[in-house]
């Protein structure tokens, strides 16, 4: 079966930066149909940089050189019929002065070609499947009287209306307290298997990303250290940068001793 | 009670948010022993932040009882607040926002020094140098300015600031939540050594059980401005008991923990 | 930054054109040592008849371009000094309204508010014909209109730095209250009035000459506002007694706003790219 998406030596740098630093250098990377693959670095790594260049959102003065190619779609994708986008802070991707429901029946007026009157009906059907209460109600609500786990919710039905092939989470749920971050990603996992979608999990988390994933990418420092299934990752690294992310895992499982996790050196 | 350095008992505070009033905390008691580490968990909107302005009188709380140091915190005023101030200390979730943007990390460090008057003006620049150094840093940074270094180096410079003063009590509020998990590891064993050398007690507020584990001596669990359940931290994550506890620690990520969570809700 | 500045052109055309007036008001002394009030030769000579004196006579057979020179002085001294002396008290005052609160806050932007309903201009006339005219005072009439502006910029600033988490970091710590408010935020609460301070230049350069205009000016001294009044007299026979320092005027108006767009927008290209 030929991937959804095709990265073949996509290279990515930012004027002004020093010549030796890539943003992203050289990177191959396939994700399949229905496919979950995380990518997981820590800050420098390059991974928010991939986000932007498949869904084509890099900074204008930016230098690309390589291919993005959708051998799963035959033509160049589009964003919001196509691609789907969950940032790290809702309360920055929703307008604060619109009503959600409007929102999100917005974007399906822009990618369906459905009336007004039929895209609001779809966005309370949307709020419903993202399991906001009383999707009624809440269609009427601003922003600011949701909370940051209602706020993202909406954000995740709008990137879902347009039915895009590939959603992509960037950090989605780093701004969530626990609790609320496991609700999100039980709702992205689910909304997932359901639309048949594939899914770009963007995180710095690696036990995060190991619960949610078919296939873990560790990134660093602009280069794709690593990739493998989930479990191989995880279970048994063969790079020691991947190794180190695991273990500075700050678990909760009793049999794990805590001065070991201080022992492990950055 | 004597020989707690901080003691918190019925500490309330309400807010007005569109028009409704509603208690951010609800009768907060706890205590912390000289040395000791006491995370505070809850998830967002429990109060946990209130209760670390409470304490730093950042916030006016509207009923309750503060005492450090055997003295009644909130009693304090003017030049009296702020030369106990020396040894209650906090460090902020995000350092970038809790250091003035214009200023070098070598005047950040010094401020706390001269406004104590703790080290002669011609010792400061070496007293800088070592403050860094005990935080594992490099003396040349001194001369760096906030933007120009990176998040765990700015974690250490708040560390290092707030050390100055050689306090008893540091409060972190997150202090580990916004940084990289291979810088977090490093910060975590620097607070740890430094707890060791100096008798440091901690209120180490945050979401993070993993974190929890790693650190604390004791738990508290707040939800809705109530601490809900409080014991050790094997205990409540092994046992909890309390609604928040549970559920704390069942969304608490694992690696590869189980394909049942990531399809139930 | 620099770089960035004279990138913009608005910010050229602003340098060049005060950077020729500073250099007249700072030359006037030297080319034309005489007093700029003395009479040097017939009156009311149009400009290039006589090569002495190039720009022509007024009324009084004073030379035109030496007072144009000497005006410079008058007008860029006074607009500068108003303008520095209004942004000084409003940031004075703005800074310790936002950062007390209370009852200070209260009373504070109550007398901004009662100078803010009075026109600046009417002000400045009444003070000046209270006090008399001199440099000083017009300097102070100025101001007395213009400080309530950058006052309540750099109040409701301070009022949004004020909750940051520096300025509880410095509380934290233990600063001085005054100390937090003058080191910590104040600095930090200067860009958007440092963004305004062209207008508000331009406008005291403006005020100055309406003062002269109207006689209010400090009669030694010779100013742009003064001659085109002395010109006005004369408008149909020698039109170019008002013209020429008219035409000095709107340069200096212009050029000062061009500098001061120019400036912000390199700060804003700066900070874009941080």
């Amino acid at each position: 079966m030929s991937p959804l998406l095709s990265l073949r030596g996509l290279s990515v740098r930012y004027p002004g930066s020093k010549a030796s630093l890539a943003a992203l250098d050289s990177i191959d990377l396939d994700i399949a149909p229905g496919e979950r693959l995380a990518i997981i670095g820590e800050s420098g790594s390059g991974k928010s940089t991939l986000a932007l260049a498949i869904a084509n959102l890099l900074p204008g003065n930016a230098l690309v050189q390589g291919a993005v190619e959708w051998p799963g779609l035959g033509r160049k994708a589009e964003n919001g019929r196509d691609i789907g986008f969950v940032f790290q802070d809702p309360s920055a991707s929703l307008d604060p002065v619109m009503r959600v429901g409007d929102q999100i029946a917005e974007v399906a007026r822009a990618n369906l070609g459905v009336g007004w009157r039929a895209a609001q009906a779809l966005a309370i059907q949307l709020l419903d499947r993202v399991r906001l209460p009383e999707p009624k109600l809440a269609a009427q609500a601003f922003p600011h009287q949701l909370s940051g786990g209602q706020k993202q919710r909406v954000a995740i039905a709008a990137a879902i209306v347009g039915k895009p092939r590939l959603l992509i989470a960037d950090e989605a749920t780093s701004a969530l307290d626990t609790i609320v971050q496991a609700e999100i990603m039980a709702l992205i996992g689910r909304l997932v298997t359901e639309e048949g979608m594939s899914l770009l999990f963007i995180s710095h988390d690696i036990a995060l990303a190991s619960q949610i994933a078919d296939r873990i990418a560790v990134f660093r420092h602009g280069r794709l250290v690593e990739i493998g299934p989930a479990r191989q990752i995880v279970s048994n690294p063969t790079d020691s940068y991947t190794r180190l992310l695991l273990d500075a895992h700050l678990g909760i499982d009793p049999h794990l001793e805590i001065d070991a996790h201080l022992e492990i050196d950055a | 009670m004597s020989a707690d350095l901080l003691s918190v008992s019925g500490l309330t505070k309400r807010f007005s948010r569109g028009g409704k009033a509603f208690a951010a905390l609800d009768g907060v008691d706890f205590a912390i022993a000289p040395g000791e580490t006491l995370a505070l968990v809850g998830p967002s909107g429990s109060g946990k932040s209130t209760v670390a302005r409470c304490i730093l009188r950042l916030v006016e709380p509207d009923a309750g009882a503060i005492r450090f140091e055997g003295q009644d915190l909130l009693a304090l005023s003017g030049a009296a607040l702020r030369s106990m101030r020396a040894r209650l200390q906090m460090v902020f979730q995000d350092p970038l926002a809790a250091f003035n943007p214009r200023a070098t990390v070598a005047r950040l460090i010094n401020d706390p020094l001269r406004i104590h008057g703790l080290v002669p003006r011609a010792e400061r620049p070496a007293a800088i140098a070592g403050l860094l150094e005990r935080v594992g840093l490099s003396p040349d940074l001194a001369t760096r300015h906030v933007h120009e270094i990176s998040g765990g180096q700015r974690q250490r410079v708040a560390i290092a600031r707030a050390i100055a003063t050689k306090p008893r009590l540091i409060v972190l509020d997150e202090a580990v939540s916004a940084l990289d998990v291979s810088v977090r590891a490093g910060v975590l064993r620097l607070l740890k050594a430094l707890q060791d050398e100096d008798g440091l007690a901690y209120l180490f507020i945050t979401h993070d059980l993993g974190v929890v584990r790693a650190v604390a001596d004791r738990v508290a669990v707040m939800d809705a401005g109530r601490i809900v359940e409080q014991g050790e931290p094997a205990q409540i994550i092994g046992a909890p008991t309390s609604a928040t506890a549970k559920a704390l620690v069942s969304a608490a990520p694992r690696l590869l923990g189980g394909e049942t969570k990531q399809t139930r809700e | 930054m620099s770089r960035l500045f004279l990138r913009s052109p608005e910010a050229v055309a602003g340098t060049i054109i005060l950077a020729l007036l500073v250099a007249m008001a700072l030359a006037a002394p030297w080319l034309f040592p005489r007093d700029p009030l003395a009479i040097v030769g017939p009156a009311m000579l149009p400009p290039f008849q006589d090569w002495t004196l190039p720009l022509g006579t007024d009324r009084l057979g004073r030379d035109v371009l030496s007072g144009l020179f000497h005006g410079a002085r008058t007008s860029l001294a006074v607009g500068l000094a108003a303008a520095a002396t209004s942004i000084i008290v409003g940031v004075l005052v703005g800074t310790i309204a936002g950062f007390a609160g209370g009852w200070v806050d209260e009373v504070l932007m109550r007398i901004t508010d009662a100078f803010q309903t009075v026109p600046g201009f009417l002000l400045a006339l009444a003070f000046v014909s209270v006090a008399g005219p001199s440099l000083g005072v017009v300097v102070v009439a100025i101001a007395l209109g213009a400080w309530t502006q950058p006052a309540r910029i750099t109040r409701a600033e301070v009022l949004s730095i004020r909750e940051r988490d520096y300025v509880a970091g410095a509380r934290v710590i233990g600063m001085h209250p005054a100390e937090i408010a003058f080191r910590e935020v104040l600095p930090n609460a200067l860009p958007p009035v440092l963004a305004l301070s062209s207008v508000i230049v331009a406008a005291a350069v403006l005020t100055e000459a309406a003062l002269s205009f109207l006689g209010l000016g400090d009669p030694n001294r010779v100013t742009w506002g003064g001659m085109i009044a002395e010109g006005r007299a004369v408008l149909r026979s020698a039109p170019f007694l008002s013209i020429v320092p008219g035409i000095a005027l709107v340069l200096t108006v212009l050029g000062v706003y061009l500098l001061g767009e120019g400036a912000v927008e390199a700060s804003a290209v700066k900070r874009g790219n941080a």
